[in-house]
């Protein structure tokens, strides 16, 4: 169960490790806001990054993401259903309090109470005992072998600080008083919380007493978000700010070009990618009526084919993306390059349509968000303008991320025709894609919930299945390699790219870039 | 004058009821809060659960009743994106946007006024004429586009001014101050002027309009024949009658230039109100959004209110107005 | 955006000169001798002539049409104006992100442009001007709630306005051909914040006016309040109205700019002139200064035209400055 992994761009400065000889302070702006302090209310990558900053989990990952011990030493099997956690003896969080046992079981119960956000790290089934102060088992259901894959992410909370703050209830949007643990922290981790005003300013200070040695310099972060794009690189570019993310594609040059700045790209694990309603037996938003043209694969693979790729990535993305011909990065699936797109080819799209009955084209409604994956709206642009030339006219609603998940998710029923959707598998695993994006589903979502064309082959379902409990990596891979065929045959989704991740930072740092956009502190130099 | 009063009082806490309906009820449909308030992973079943804590289930006539009453006592709840009250969220932001659309609207006044000045008197020379078209462009181009404009110039080429936020601020009680520092005065120069410019264009032209008239009156004809200087005439007389409107119009315009800082703080990362509503709407967060408006109506209402007694005071055609009825 | 201009500032307005046709007075001599004298007017009005011109027949003036997607290749985007390196004699002024053409763009941008102004300021005119007279006629309730739905109105400017109307339509709509629609939203929500200033300034000068012995005269020999009110106190408060408009028509385009950049603002297929900005604002600092600097020269020249011919206007029909 080794996944692959990508060393991040940025190299450290080994060099430099330890030498703090005077106050460091690193300033940095990122897009969006850090809106509260409570680890389980947001599960959303810059929150979870911020926090994991301040809180930890009982595993962590390395800047190539590989999984590393974190409040944990170690960990073992002791049973096919019994997992046993070794924890590391020593660890104060910030108040002075002692990590024990018990820190763990009741995050564990925490963690998967109402009002969490990440319920889905420990099974509801799962149960959680202490055998003593240092040592806790999961006993699980059935086989899992990927428990613990997000559990760098489920960050352990001081029982006695919860308790005694009256914050054992993750903060609920219906609580009239705010909770204690959403604008205070107290974890074990590299960084402590000095000021928080959310959407303004949070101020981090070094933990001296860490458990660990941190491998950069800074004793002092300040965080300020900024969301208009080009202030966030004016900010960067006239030297008030030493790191700023992300940065338009179009700014990575003129970053680059500026003395004293510098453009950090990357793969990001993202997959951005197209879908269509091949559930419903008419299209919501088309000229065709009374049948539903995407039932067809050969108008899925008709569309698929009228898309230039590599014009979208040169001319779009600027280069800073890697076109895929799966659902998953290949960092994530380790035999990816075994699959290659359908080529571009707008003659064999005309002709596919052609023999489809649509030798005239059809209008079909897309939507789209505008602020939620990098430079979505104009990949949507892009795709229109390709599909009008084969005959297909795109009526674009590009929206705003709020409405646009609005429409498009389980709780509006699936209202689209045609959307562009991004993913990344929190699990860094091919199981959970299979699962939330090509597992059949009902109306209301059951089964893959994130499939919102639902799409929908049993045969990939089964696999999935399999996939699930499969302890044996390389069997594993092979089923899945079934699985992605299938998808792949049956054009359930035309994959797009993964975007790149674009960090603007000064010279003056050096900061670890890691291919899932989380941002740590602790590996930051700054000479 | 009582009833006058009274009568305009009623008025106003109508007007502010009618702001509260439609603030309410229009944020209904601007989009669901619990899809801004759980990530992807939460269910069905769990989402119909948060609504139904949160009271959106309820019919929007308990709902509406539920906020009026709140609102009266300065609860607007909580956020659904920081988890805090908005009235606390609100009342840390007021200082940031006050501060800004004040000093926005002296800068206004002060280069406005003589400026108009300038160009009522010397109706036809060429620096009237450089002023009247320069003052233009306030008005001939978007204002986010002006910001950005002047962030490109004074940060990123010349770095003399910072891009972004307030700088160093120093807390005075609740109220937190940027003018009391060196880095907060510098962060406050280029907003000020952004938001600033369109009401000193304004400004300008309307003393300019006063000016010529009134110069053409003939109080000020007669005083120019009794021999009093130049100067004297322009600005003990001429000036001061032109005052009166200018000051009304602006105290007017200050709730929009609240209004518009909106735009402002967007470019400029201002921590104030405005990029608090404006990020509100983009999550969907509803309580912020509703408070924030009834702040704006309560302001421009005040305003009002108080513009209305006045004149009711000064002006006796008004008074005899009533008197007809 | 409620604009303050001189002539709501002295509400009620003093009476004008003796009650005048609206032709007899634009054909006064002085008017058009004051037009004549003024170099900057003559030149604001053939710039603004040129972009109606542009605007109205640009689907046979422009060299591209923007907004057939077939047409455009995303291979062209970002292409330099002619004159810089790597530019292509196809595109005058070079192409944006998306690879359409500028110059055409900027024909086609005008149009939206200028049609969301043309429509707003007409609607709000048309409403204000009525429930002005209206208020300043009737008086008592009437004028009272008339007022204080001004008063609500004025509580919310134009963004916010736009920000409510757009969320609203949306909800309403759904998606429901949204590109047609968001031209709709933009028109209503921009003339929903404009009529008060028309509605104030006709509701003060109609006050002075129906005081007047010849209002009573008529009153007195029957003739219908309606009547009274079109013909003899319209003609004397369409001189403001006129200055107001103008102005107005330059601030709605600006305004319609604005929202753009928050987001409810034309579609970006179809994109208007302030739309053009907003996107170009994005490759500011990337060196590609043609996508926005462009559409914002040419937008702010025209607000600028009209605005001027504003000023001329109100100058021109004011008579105590002839």
């Amino acid at each position: 169960m080794r996944i692959k992994t990508t060393v991040a761009t940025a190299a450290l400065a080994a060099t430099l490790m330890g030498t703090a000889a005077s106050a460091e302070t690193l300033r940095y702006a990122f897009q969006g806001t850090l809106n509260q302090l409570d680890p389980y209310t947001l599960n959303e990558t810059f929150t979870l990054g911020s926090h994991g900053n301040v809180y930890e989990g009982l595993t962590r990952r390395a800047p190539d993401l590989t999984i590393e011990p974190a409040l944990a030493e170690s960990w073992e099997v002791v049973e096919p259903n019994r997992w046993r956690f070794h924890l590391r003896k020593g660890v104060k969080f910030h108040n002075g309090n002692d990590f024990t046992a018990d820190d763990v079981v009741f995050s564990a119960e925490r963690v998967r109470s109402e009002g969490s956000d990440l319920t889905s790290r420990i099974g509801a089934d799962v149960k959680v005992e202490k055998v003593d102060d240092h040592t806790v088992d999961f006993i699980l259901p059935g086989p899992n072998p990927i428990l613990h894959y997000e559990w760098d992410t489920w960050y352990i909370m001081d029982k006695e600080w919860t308790e005694a703050n009256n914050a054992v209830k993750v903060t609920s949007a219906s609580d009239t008083t705010p909770n204690h643990a959403a604008l205070n922290a107290n974890g074990t981790g590299s960084f402590k919380v000095v000021s928080h005003e959310a959407g303004v300013k949070t101020v981090f200070e070094k933990n001296e007493n860490w458990w660990d040695k941190p491998k950069g310099n800074i004793d002092r972060v300040e965080f300020t978000p900024i969301g208009s794009d080009a202030t966030r690189v004016a900010a960067l570019l006239s030297g008030e700010l030493d790191m700023v993310y992300p940065i338009p594609v179009q700014d990575i040059k003129r970053v680059n070009d500026n003395a004293g700045t510098k453009a950090l790209t990357g793969p990001e694990l993202r997959t951005i990618f197209l879908g269509f309603d091949q559930k419903r037996d008419e299209l919501l938003y088309s000229s065709v009526k009374g049948k539903n043209p995407f039932k067809d694969v050969r108008v899925r693979k008709a569309f698929y084919q009228a898309i230039d790729i590599n014009a979208i990535s040169d001319k779009v993305m600027r280069g800073l993306s890697t076109p895929s011909a799966l659902l998953i990065s290949p960092f994530q699936y380790s035999r990816s390059d075994e699959f290659e797109r359908y080529p571009y080819d707008p003659e064999a799209a005309k002709a596919l349509l052609a023999e489809a009955g649509y030798g005239d084209g059809f209008s079909v409604g897309m939507d789209c968000p505008n602020d939620r994956y990098v430079n979505d709206e104009a990949i949507c642009q892009a795709v229109a303008s390709f599909l009008a030339r084969v005959g297909i006219k795109v009526d674009l609603n590009a929206q705003p991320k709020a409405q646009y998940f609005a429409k498009v998710l389980a709780s509006n029923g699936y209202d689209t025709s045609f959307y562009l959707l991004g993913w990344t598998p929190g699990s860094f695993d091919s199981w959970n894609v299979l699962h939330n994006i090509t597992g059949c589903r009902d109306d209301k979502g059951k089964g893959g919930p994130f499939n919102l064309g639902g799409y929908c082959n049993p045969k990939v379902d089964e696999l999935s299945a399999q996939i699930l409990v499969e302890n044996d990596p390389v069997k594993r891979d092979e089923l899945i390699a079934q699985a992605f065929t299938i998808i792949h045959d049956d054009v359930s989704h035309i994959p797009l790219h993964q975007q790149g991740l674009a960090w603007g930072v000064s010279d003056k740092v050096e900061v670890a870039q890691r291919a899932d956009n989380q941002f740590h502190f602790r590996w930051v130099v700054k000479n | 004058m009582l009833a006058f009063t009274i009568r305009r009082l009623v008025q106003a806490i109508l007007v502010m009821l009618v702001v509260a309906l439609i603030s309410f009820t229009l944020f209904r449909f601007v989009g669901d809060p619990v899809n801004q308030m759980v990530g992807v992973e939460t269910t069905p079943e769990q989402r119909e659960a948060l609504r139904e804590r949160l009271g959106l289930n309820d019919p929007m006539l308990t709902q509406f009743g539920r906020f009026i009453i709140n609102a009266a006592q300065f609860d607007f709840g909580t956020s659904y994106q920081f988890r805090q009250p908005v009235a606390e969220l609100i009342g840390r932001r007021l200082p940031a946007t006050l501060e800004l659309s004040i000093v926005s609207a002296i800068f206004a006044l002060f280069v406005g006024i003589p400026m108009g000045v300038y160009t009522g008197l010397h109706r036809d020379s060429i620096l009237s004429k450089l002023f009247l078209s320069i003052s233009l462009i306030g008005i001939s181009l978007p204002t986010f586009f002006i910001g950005i404009l002047l962030i490109f110039l004074f940060s990123v080429t010349l770095q003399w001014l910072p891009s972004f936020g307030r700088g160093d601020v120093v807390q005075l009680g609740w109220w937190s101050t940027g003018l009391l520092t060196w880095g907060g005065i510098k962060a406050l120069i280029l907003p000020a002027i952004t938001l600033g410019l369109f009401q000193m264009t304004l400004i300008m032209r309307l003393v300019r309009s006063e000016m010529l008239e009134v110069i053409r009156t003939d109080y000020i004809k007669f005083a120019r024949a009794r021999g009093l200087r130049q100067r004297s005439v322009n600005f003990r007389h001429a000036l001061k009658n032109t005052l009166v409107p200018v000051i009304t119009i602006t105290g007017l315009q200050l709730g929009s230039i609240i209004a518009f800082a909106i735009i402002t703080e967007t470019v400029f990362q201002w921590p104030g109100m405005g990029l608090l509503f404006l990020q509100s709407v983009q999550n969907v967060d509803i309580p912020i959004m509703a408070a924030y408006l009834m702040l704006i109506a309560f302001l421009f209402v005040t305003i009002n209110l108080i513009v209305d007694l006045l004149y009711f005071q000064v002006d006796p055609r008004l008074r005899a107005e009533r008197a007809t009825h | 955006m409620p604009i303050a201009t001189g002539e709501e500032a002295k509400e009620p307005v003093p009476a004008g000169p003796v009650p005048r046709g609206m032709l007899a007075r634009i054909l006064d001599s002085d008017i058009l001798h004051s037009f004549l004298r003024s170099k900057v007017t003559i030149a604001s009005a053939i710039v603004t002539l040129v972009f109606f011109i542009g605007a109205a027949f640009a689907p046979w003036i422009a060299p591209h049409n923007p907004f057939d997607l077939a047409s455009i290749s995303i291979l062209d985007a970002r292409v330099p104006p002619i004159g810089m390196d790597y530019h292509d004699p196809r595109f005058l002024l070079g192409t944006d992100d998306q690879g359409r053409d500028v110059f055409s763009g900027i024909l086609y941008g005008a149009r939206i442009s200028l049609a969301v102004g043309f429509l707003s300021v007409l609607f709000a005119g048309v409403v204000g001007v009525l429930l002005g007279l209206i208020a300043g006629y009737v008086g008592g309730k009437v004028d009272a709630i008339i007022m204080r739905i001004a008063e609500v109105q004025l509580t919310f400017p134009a963004i916010l306005i736009a920000l409510l109307v757009d969320g609203v339509a949306r909800a309403l709509f759904g998606n429901l051909d949204r590109e047609r629609f968001a031209f709709w939203i933009l028109v209503f929500s921009i003339a929903l914040s404009f009529w008060v200033q028309f509605a104030r300034t006709v509701r003060g000068s109609t006050l002075v006016e129906r005081n007047k012995e010849y209002v009573q005269a008529a009153r007195l020999i029957g003739i219908p309040p309606f009547l009274i009110m079109v013909r003899h106190v319209l003609p004397n408060v369409i001189g403001p109205v006129l200055v107001i408009a103008t102005i107005n028509l330059g601030l709605a385009i600006i305004t319609e700019a604005t929202l753009s950049f928050l987001g409810v603002g034309i579609p970006p297929t179809q994109p208007s002139l302030g739309t053009l900005v907003r996107i170009g604002n994005d490759f500011l600092f990337s060196g590609e200064w043609w996508i926005a600097m462009f559409p914002g020269c040419a937008l702010a020249v025209l607000v600028l035209a009209v605005n001027l011919l504003g000023d001329w206007l109100r100058d021109a029909l004011n008579p105590k400055l002839r």
